[in-house]
């Protein structure tokens, strides 16, 4: 077990900003349409909400473990890391400039609860050309990785966008799924999904969850550092790959987690089923030995 | 519409085997001399994970299809009447987020494949449910009385706190928040909005088809809206980002 | 929101090399955009604020600012969402060691 080293900034708290300066090499980070352009939001204008200069996404290139790397870190704590007309264009853009300049990968800092309403056409058409461009540069063989850990999270069309990511890497304190927990309380009621209840939240949409589940392929504890030597260790093996027979295969791992699932309410359920020693403990454990633990109790799909 | 009426009208009322299996729609149909296939939802559909398995079912089986030597991979025509995404607590535990990410991925692999994809708009498109597949194809078209939107302006003002009337008001000077197929069509987000002025839908059909043909390779959707004064700056701020 | 310019005169020239931006367009928060301008001798603020109705005591916050730092040719632009004075002060304190430190 490793011994924590001291000041390991959080990724949670830290702005985006402040994340990709703790990710990448020292230095090498060069922003496109950068805040002295100031290419603000007249949507938000319009509505007479506050604007932020890079309309709340950082986007560049930049070294990591030496490799050229693009990457974009959307702004949490700006209108809930929302996709706008210039927030989304700003990724878009950084997709399609991958094809061109294959780097060893595209990261994406996800902290997003999807579309931002106040330019609510915008921001679907905007998270479907994202989409688009996403897919684009896998078919030219660039990885993209996502990244959550942020305190938004990544819901609605950004849960759909990381699921499209070659991998994902989540910390416990990440969130990925699609509706918020209020959305579905406020349609559905309390019964359906207590908001409240963080707990149910976090074994439901939370880091432990999603990594049981293989969504993240990696679980990582809440600092800069963890997220930084995983990524590194990644950037040597992402390969995309939307073949017709990865597609067959995710097909049939989808329809069997279904029919494994259909009884299971949460996540203690499923670590119940997975086997682990004390399920009900699992969202208490530290990184290091919930990820020894789920080597040891891997969930097995049932299939048809 | 929802009956299978819109198929007559889009193919000729003997040129479809359409089944509607709930809110599921497949089948195959000929417009212009080709064969077509249809796949998509119906009557509102809530997309979730089963649903959504379906759509991605089809999508590969007709990628895989054999043909005979030298025919061209059939369009798709994927029907879209959505009104969003499944809102079950269940659904999250799945990974519905992963579901639908997965259809993109076969529409796509579909459209790489040879395949046109051209989406038609029949009732509803709503915010994850329209992301899932219909807003993906290589083309998409909003039938008559189509509602396209993310959410309805009252959620929308309870949830941003501005007052309704502010919102009916600012949503006449801007198409960039408000529901309507035509705020769409003029910000590139969708392609075409069909008139309702005429009961034989095949040549607008064949004409989209023909379209799909016509256009470059690639998502035209934010040069459309620059074009049509909807969206001004998206393609201009990912050119920057793109060849800054 | 509410906008304004406030324009401050200080014949000690900034050293700034780079752009800097600081802080986050949360609630209770802001950003400060830190520029080289053309303009010796005055530096000109573009204040965008949710808060309405505090030009005077921007300008107070400004003006005391504006004592203590060598602003002269600077260009500054601020996001505020109803940061309170300190927050201001401190926020506009870290853009301008920022703006003078060797790496950005």
């Amino acid at each position: 077990m490793n011994a924590k080293r001291l000041n390991q900034a959080s990724y949670y708290e830290a702005s985006a900003r402040a994340r990709i300066a703790g990710l990448v090499d020292a230095g090498s980070f060069d922003e496109f349409c950068p805040p002295a352009l100031q290419q603000t939001s007249p949507h938000l204008a319009l509505l007479d909400a506050p604007l932020a200069f890079d309309d709340g996404v950082v986007v560049g290139s930049a070294r990591m473990d030496n490799r050229p790397i693009l990457i974009a870190a959307q702004e949490g704590r700006f209108n809930g890391g929302s996709v706008g007309e210039v927030h989304g264009a700003k990724i878009r853009g950084l997709l399609i400039r991958a094809v061109r300049e294959k780097p060893a990968a595209v990261i994406l800092l996800v902290d997003s609860g999807g579309v931002r309403l106040h330019e609510a056409n915008a921001g679907l058409i905007a998270i479907s050309e994202i989409m688009r461009a996403l897919l684009d540069a896998q078919a030219a063989g660039i990885p993209v990785i996502a990244v959550v850990g942020g305190s938004c999270g990544a819901f609605g069309g950004m849960g759909i966008v990381t699921r499209m990511c070659d991998v994902v890497v989540m910390s416990e304190e990440g969130r990925l799924s699609l509706s918020g927990p209020e959305v579905i309380e406020t349609v559905k009621g309390v019964g359906e999904f207590d908001a409240k209840d963080k707990a149910l939240v976090w074994r439901t949409t939370g880091g432990k969850l999603r990594r049981t589940l293989g969504e993240a392929a990696y679980l990582v504890d809440d600092n800069l550092d963890a997220f930084r030597s995983t990524l590194a260790e990644i950037l040597g093996i992402a390969r995309p790959d939307n073949a017709l027979a990865a597609l067959k295969a995710d097909q049939a791992a989808l329809t069997a987690r279904r029919s494994t699932l259909a009884d299971s309410a949460d996540g203690l359920d499923i670590w119940r089923r997975a086997g682990f020693p004390a399920p009900e403990q699992v969202p208490m454990l530290d990184t290091d030995t919930f990820n020894i633990l789920l080597a040891a109790h891997p969930l097995e799909l049932a299939h048809e | 519409m929802s009956d299978g009426l819109i198929f007559d009208r889009l193919f000729g009322p003997s040129a479809h085997q359409v089944a509607i299996r709930g809110h599921f729609v497949r089948g195959q149909a000929s417009i212009a001399g080709r064969r077509v296939e249809v796949i998509g939802t119906w009557d509102a559909a809530a997309l979730d994970s089963a649903l959504t398995l379906e759509l991605a079912a089809a999508v590969l089986a007709c990628v895989e299809a054999p043909r005979p030597p030298g025919e061209a991979p059939p369009p798709i025509v994927f029907i879209a009447d959505t009104e969003g995404q499944a809102l079950s607590r269940h659904e999250e535990l799945l990974g519905l987020n992963g579901y639908f990410a997965h259809l993109a991925r076969c529409v796509d692999l579909a459209r790489r494949s040879g395949h046109q994809t051209l989406t038609l708009v029949n009732g509803q498109a709503v915010s994850g449910g329209f992301l899932a597949f219909g807003l993906l194809a290589d083309r998409i078209c909003a039938l008559p009385g189509a509602q396209v939107r993310v959410m309805d302006l009252r959620a929308m003002a309870r949830v941003t706190k501005i007052p309704f009337e502010r919102l009916e008001v600012l949503a006449s000077e801007s198409p960039v928040f408000a529901p309507g197929a035509e705020n769409y069509w003029r910000m590139g987000g969708i392609h075409e909005v069909w008139p309702d002025d005429r009961a034989d839908w095949r040549p607008l059909l064949a004409e989209a088809l023909a379209a799909i043909d016509a256009s470059p390779a690639g998502d035209q959707r934010p040069q459309l809206g620059a074009n049509r004064g909807g969206r001004l700056l998206a393609a201009r701020i990912a050119e920057r980002v793109a060849l800054g | 929101m509410e906008h304004f310019q406030i324009t401050l005169s200080n014949s000690a020239r900034a050293d700034i090399r780079q752009p800097v931006l600081c802080g986050v367009v949360s609630s209770g928060n802001l950003e400060v955009l830190m520029m080289q301008s053309d303009s010796g001798g005055i530096c000109t603020v573009d204040v965008n604020t949710s808060a309405v109705g505090f030009r005077d005591v921007w300008q107070a916050v400004l003006a005391d600012f504006n004592e203590r730092h060598a602003l002269g040719g600077m260009k500054i632009a601020i996001n505020d969402a109803g940061a309170t004075p300190a927050v201001v002060s401190l926020r506009l304190r870290q853009a301008y060691e920022s703006s003078r430190s060797e790496t950005q």
